[in-house]
């Protein structure tokens, strides 16, 4: 019977195959002997060429492959990285670099390297999304215009290890920027050789970081091993970061956390349904504020019914960003907002918003209804026609708000709300074209400075989809770009923001915060709200033995950003 | 020669039927091909069972908002993503939430200690908000206040990090976080310049199944001109008796309204593919040769795109324009995708037809065209037309739910059985309820509709080619 | 196809002229998905470089010039054919420094595996299942595996794998197993996605093994098997499994169409990087280059494929036609 006997082979072949998987253990979430720790990736890295790079997730890895000028350190301040030290000035800045600084290939890495990285970023060949982080460097924006050529831009190598800046204008902010991945080095022998494949694979990727990229399998896997060139490499503990697995899931990326295959992802984000699992197995839970801000935003332009204050007005006064954030999101981490600019930011010397208050808008019906009855007569309509929302099908829970939003307007106010729903692609493209009356948005900061927020509003900003335009706004806008005075610079964000508020340009939300786990062996992991969101460069295991309850005088919470000055 | 014998007497009754025992029936009644078809199927019980479950399944979606007469839309926020439930009760409570944030000023009898203890709650525990206070400690600069579902075992096990307080003397907290009415384990860290020390202390708070005056005059739950009289008593909410989702919407109204959607597209698509089917197969087998030919290379093109991708791209490629449902470039994808496998199918059958003697006979006798497929073609494909139909259902329905799953299926607020799926999956672990319901009736339908095509192809005796692997 | 011309070459070489004319009728097919493809693509209306960040008109000008969209419609229609034929299908537009090429090349052999495994377990377990409810017909365990096999296509393939990869925690959980829950490193990541994938294959092979089975029952040769006195199971093997087999491996070719392009629920369900997963990822973006290499892609591998278990089936068989 040999057809049996094929079978039954086949039968204990497969019987083999499924054994062997139950038994095998690759992937733990900690590897104390070899210092290893395997993490997730919600998706691949786009790109991880510095100078192109426009995304969270390729910012996360290139931080662990390359450093700038200066870096962000283990209590996210500000610190020394290839620059040792350096010099602010209202009209420019200079930076002296370390010698002891190489690439992974042993060569040092010179100001040159910044000079070549920074003109290629502007240079409009290149395309980079970010050219516009450049910008307060002279000439960048003409340059990237096309209207200047690429030496022309305002830095230069005195020598090898000494970088001069000048700038467009005063720029106080400009130390943060440095440390952003648009501002790394690259090296110009490689970018020339390589070509379009720079950083398109392990082969040709070269750090100068505290990591290697050692192994890219695109969608799969990412390796990055300790870099034995790297000019601090003593403050690293870990040998090896592991990367296994790149799913979008939520629920496999929490499954995968409880099975102990990973000690966190990136970036790790809790859903109401896997916190209430995570209690139940008394797992530790932490938070981390994003920094982001969400909001629905207006049409501004003039053909749209949006363009009357009083219709907006009205809606402003029936959106309550506490029951909001609590009731319908529900989700906890998220905190309400009731203005444009996070509490984080700083004013003159302590928060913003507690040296320049904003009373919240009054939740109230009846004026709104009022709005909204002035709101017609201005418009000579009887009934308001139906309204665009345009959400898009990513995550930050468009649809729930919109239906929401949907049925609160029409219960409260009898407006009809319709939802557009786009692919994010499209979304953008409508945003930017202005088909739409208003639109469910967020804003994750670029630097740590509330200009990042106010930015969005001024008239000129590309960014402005919703063309408002106020001269009022746009003065004070301006006005920050002539002064580094901090206590005028707060001053003016804070009339801004009043403006905002005054004019219901926007309805702010809420403020997006992120439940998440993490091993509890695992500390030293950094977060920060720009750039890097999160930086496994000074992560450390605890050995298993030690009790855990030592580690818990590390603050809970993240400690403001200090500005260093030397 | 003489006869000797008589012939018998033949009498006139022998030739009458006979009249003693009952002979049996030799041959069936006679039945036509439709008869005979029913008969079959009335005898295969699946099949039988289906076709009720599919009239149920047709009741429920078109009848059934008039008899569960729940809005699909409307929102309840006090009832979100809760389980089936026929009674439950809420405490009446008002709108406004009376809470002052309570500072140390406020306070004459707490005497400052080292340690926080002394936690107590503030008013009355509901699901609509928790509000509690504690004692202030020395020295702290602030406080951190977390919350969980069971007893902590320590001081890394406090469950959600809800918020702080940033200064000292500001001993209260107020959550209104979506609650249940569970025990909830509050604890408080007391946070020092130097950072937290290894100390917190816990209360267990039970909230109590509330609802806002407003929110119950909203969903008509008590009269408005009487409202003040239904304060602080308990109130019956409305059944939800298959739970409610993620916005407090009923699930049943909602998979009432969604079964519209997933049935309309599963009947409409295949309804309008087969009829293209029938006509584009039907004329290219009628021709015959090289229209024939031509007619059939285009098939085998469509055929061989790749159904899912282009299903995908086409819905993309279609766009839906604001306040649209995404049904409408749905059903054009479909169709456009599944029509050639219908008319690959009755082409092959007229090819045959065609051959058959009693059509050759009936061109001999001069029947036209129209004659021709009216009286001997359509008849003959009926049947087969008739089980494609029914095995294609399943697959539109299926379709619908694998696009709702990927994003690109109906937009909201409109649901359809494939989107209330996939709202569900995200909460599977917590609210199973919110994905089994809308799968089972996925399934059933499914199944319903598969067992009935197996029935009706047993019953006309067709071989489908094309069918599904 | 009636020509005698025609059926003279058949005659004479009746396989070849057959493959030629399949291949010409396959390139075609190829040419017709790419424009379909093509103009789907660009009737979409968004724009695949639009950004969070707006950028310059002068970038934008250097991105269109990059990927070729300043050029008319039908321009960059023939280059993307000219391309198609050097096989060089551009460069991603989400990754720039990856060419379409080398992201098919890198995910599409993960979803083969995934396809060929989950082909392989539909088969051996339909042809398995098929043959064990035919031998017991109308008892128990035939009615048992005939519910389940159509109670199993019942379920929407998304929800079976979630509800799969939640069994495989239980079954960790109760086992201290280690399997794989999501991701890919190395063929033990791929089983249960492919037994989830195959399933609704693995249900029709059981029905149409039971089915063909049944049929043989009445087959001369069964007679003849049974008059020279060989046991049951001699019979089942030997004349009727081998005989009842043929139709099942006709159903193969199409088979590979469905769980080949099927997989993209699974591939996104168990995170693995095939390039199912990848073409919804890319629709997403409104990844022109990607979208367009990817169907185009699909589509030829399942023309060719067709093709060639047709060529298959007629060198295997000589009782199934293929020159017809």
């Amino acid at each position: 019977m040999p057809a049996l006997t094929k079978l039954s082979v086949l039968v204990f072949f497969l019987s083999v195959l499924l054994s062997s998987c139950g038994i095998s253990k690759k992937e733990t979430a900690l590897n104390e002997k070899n210092q290893e720790i395997s993490l997730a990736l919600t998706t691949e890295p786009p790109k991880l060429n510095s100078i192109k790079s426009a995304d969270a997730i390729s910012f996360i890895i290139l931080d662990h492959l390359t450093e700038g000028l200066l870096r962000y350190g283990p209590n996210q301040q500000l610190e020394p990285a290839i620059a040792k030290k350096w010099k602010l000035t209202k009209t420019g800045a200079t930076f002296w670099l370390r010698t002891d600084a190489k690439w992974q290939d042993g060569i040092t890495v010179t100001a040159q390297d910044f000079v070549y990285a920074w003109q290629q970023v502007v240079n409009p060949k290149t395309a980079s999304g970010y050219a516009f982080i450049l910008y307060p460097i002279k000439n960048a924006e003409s340059i990237n215009k096309g209207k200047l050529p690429l030496e022309s831009l305002g830095v230069k190598a005195i020598d090898d290890f000494t970088l001069e800046v000048t700038f467009e204008k005063p720029c106080p902010y400009f130390l943060e920027l440095v440390a952003f991945m648009t501002y790394r080095p690259i090296r110009k022998d490689l970018h020339q050789e390589w070509g379009r494949a720079y950083a398109a694979d392990a082969e040709t990727f070269i750090s100068n970081g505290p990591f290697t990229l050692t192994e890219w399998v695109h969608g799969a896997k990412i390796v990055m091993d300790k870099n034995p060139h790297y000019w601090d490499k003593d403050s690293i503990s870990l040998n090896r970061i592991n990367i296994p697995y790149i799913t979008r899931d939520p629920s496999a990326l929490f499954n995968l956390f409880l099975e102990e295959k990973i000690a966190t992802w990136i970036t790790p984000a809790l859903g109401s349904g896997s916190i209430k699992k995570a209690l139940k197995e008394h797992l530790s839970l932490k938070k981390f504020e994003t920094g982001a801000v969400f909001y629905f935003e207006f049409n501004h332009r003039d053909d749209r019914l949006t363009h009357n204050k009083n219709l907006r007005k009205a809606i402003q006064h029936v959106i309550d960003p506490y029951l909001y954030t609590n009731k319908v999101l529900g989700i906890a981490g998220n905190t309400p907002a009731y203005r444009l600019l996070p509490k984080w930011l700083i004013g003159n010397k302590k928060p913003l918003h507690e040296e320049y208050p904003l009373t919240p808008v009054t939740i109230d019906h009846k004026i709104a209804r009022d709005y909204l009855a002035r709101a017609k007569q201005e418009l000579n309509l009887t009934t308001i026609p139906p309204l665009y929302l345009l959400i898009d099908d990513g995550g930050s829970n468009g649809s729930l708000t919109g239906e929401y939003l949907q049925e609160l307007l029409n219960d409260v106010l009898g407006l009809t709300i319709l939802l557009d729903k786009q692919i994010f692609k499209l979304r953008l493209q409508k945003q930017y074209q202005g088909e739409f009356d208003l639109t469910f948005s967020g804003w994750a900061p670029d630097y740590n400075d509330p200009l990042t927020f106010a930015d969005m509003f001024y008239s000129q900003n590309a960014n402005n989809s919703a063309q408002y335009e106020n001269v009022h706004y746009d003065m004070l806008i301006e006005s920050t770009y002539k002064t580094t005075n901090p206590k005028l610079r707060a001053q003016l964000f804070a009339k801004m923001q009043r403006i905002l508020q005054e004019d219901a340009v926007i309805i702010p939300l809420y403020y997006s915060g992120n439940i998440y786990v993490q091993h509890p062996r695992l500390k030293g992991v950094r977060r920060s709200r720009t750039g890097s969101s999160i930086n496994f460069s000074y992560a450390y295991i605890i050995p298993e033995n030690i009790t855990l309850t030592e580690s818990n005088n590390q603050p809970e919470a993240m400690p403001e950003t200090k500005k260093v000055m030397p | 020669m003489s006869y000797d014998r008589e012939l018998p007497a033949i009498d006139k009754t022998e030739f009458l039927p006979y009249s003693g025992r009952k002979q049996d029936p030799i041959q069936r009644p006679s039945a036509n091909y439709w008869q005979q078809a029913f008969r079959k199927l009335k005898a295969n019980f699946p099949a039988l069972i289906s076709l009720f479950i599919i009239i149920g399944l047709l009741l429920f979606t078109l009848i059934g908002d008039k008899i569960w007469r729940v809005d699909p839309y409307a929102q309840d926020l006090t009832q979100i993503s809760s389980p089936p439930s026929f009674n439950k009760k809420a405490l009446v409570i008002p709108d406004k939430i009376h809470y002052q944030p309570v500072y140390l000023s406020n306070l004459e009898d707490y005497t400052v200690k080292t340690s926080s203890t002394g936690m107590s709650i503030i008013g009355t525990p509901t699901t609509q908000f928790i509000a509690f206070k504690w004692q202030p400690v020395a020295g702290a600069k602030g406080y951190q206040i977390f919350r969980h579902e069971y007893l902590p075992h320590g001081i890394d096990d406090l469950g959600v990090p809800l918020g702080t307080n940033d200064s000292g003397d500001h001993v209260s907290y107020l959550d209104a976080l979506r609650l249940e009415p569970i025990d909830y384990f509050y604890s408080v860290i007391p946070i020092f310049e130097e950072g937290q020390l290894n100390q917190y202390s816990t209360i267990k708070i039970t909230a109590a199944n509330a609802i806002a005056l407003g929110d119950a005059v909203g969903l008509g739950i008590i009269p408005k001109h009487q409202k003040m009289h239904y304060l602080g008593k308990v109130i019956n909410l409305p059944a939800h008796p298959l739970g409610t989702d993620y916005l407090g919407r009923d699930m049943l109204a909602r998979l009432i309204e969604g079964g519209k959607t997933s049935l309309f597209i599963g009947l409409v698509a295949p309804l309008i593919f087969v009829f293209l089917g029938l006509l584009y197969g039907g004329i290219s087998g009628f021709l015959g040769g090289k229209a024939d030919e031509i007619m059939m290379r285009f098939v085998d093109f469509i055929i061989a795109l790749p159904f899912l991708l282009f299903m995908i791209l086409f819905k993309v490629a279609f766009g839906i324009g604001p306040g649209e449902s995404g049904i409408f470039p749905m059903l054009v994808a479909l169709i456009l995708l599944s029509w050639p496998s219908v008319a690959r199918l009755i082409r092959g059958q007229v090819l045959q037809l065609k051959e058959m003697p009693y059509i050759e006979s009936s061109k001999l006798m001069g029947a036209g065209v129209f004659h021709l497929t009216l009286k001997h073609m359509l008849p003959n494909v009926t049947g087969l037309l008739l089980v494609t139909f029914t095995f294609a259902i399943p697959s539109a329905i299926f379709t619908e739910a694998f696009l709702s799953f990927i994003g690109m299926g109906v937009v909201p607020p409109t649901p359809s059985w494939g989107s209330l799926c996939n709202d569900g999956i995200q909460t599977l672990l917590t609210h199973p309820h919110e994905l089994i319901f809308p799968a089972l009736f996925i399934s059933i339908t499914v199944l319903a509709f598969n067992l009935l095509g197996d029935g009706l192809r047993d019953a006309f005796d067709v071989k489908t080619k094309g069918e599904r692997p | 196809m009636n020509h005698s011309s025609a059926q003279n070459t058949l005659k004479k070489y009746p396989l070849l002229t057959y493959i030629a004319k399949r291949l010409v009728s396959g390139l075609i097919a190829i040419w017709f998905i790419a424009t379909a493809t093509f103009f789907g693509m660009h009737m979409i209306p968004g724009d695949p470089l639009s950004s969070e960040k707006q950028v310059s008109p002068q970038i934008r000008k250097n991105l269109e010039a990059r990927y070729g969209l300043d050029k008319p419609l039908l321009t960059q229609y023939g280059i993307f054919l000219k391309n198609i034929i050097k096989g060089d299908f551009g460069i991603s537009f989400t990754q720039e420094n990856r060419k379409v090429n080398d992201i098919i090349r890198e995910h599409f052999p993960i979803s083969a595996l995934l396809g060929l495994l989950a082909l392989f377990f539909a088969s051996l377990g339909g042809i398995g299942l098929g043959a064990l409810a035919a031998f017991h017909k109308n008892q128990l365990s035939d009615h048992l595996i005939m519910i389940m096999v159509i109670l199993v296509v019942s379920v929407p393939g998304f929800v079976f794998a979630a509800l799969s990869q939640l069994g495989i925690m239980k079954v960790n959980d109760l086992l201290h197993s280690n399997f794989p829950i999501a991701g890919f490193d190395g063929i033990t990541y791929l089983i249960v996605p492919a037994i989830v994938l195959g399933l609704g294959t693995l249900a029709y092979i059981t029905r149409l093994m039971r089915s063909s089975l049944l049929d043989i029952e009445s087959a001369d040769y069964i007679r003849t098997a049974k008059a020279k006195g060989l046991s049951n199971g001699q019979i089942f093997v030997k004349h009727k499994l081998r005989n009842a087999l043929l139709p099942v491996v006709t159903v193969l070719g199409p088979a590979i169409a469905g769980i080949t392009t099927g997989g993209l629920v699974v591939e996104m369900v168990f995170a693995i990087p095939g390039l199912g997963k990848y073409f919804v990822e890319a629709v997403q973006q409104l990844d022109y280059t990607v979208i367009m290499g990817t169907t185009v892609f699909y589509g030829g591998f399942l023309v060719i494929t067709v093709i060639l278990v047709d060529i298959f089936y007629g060198w295997v068989d000589p009782r199934i036609q293929v020159v017809k």
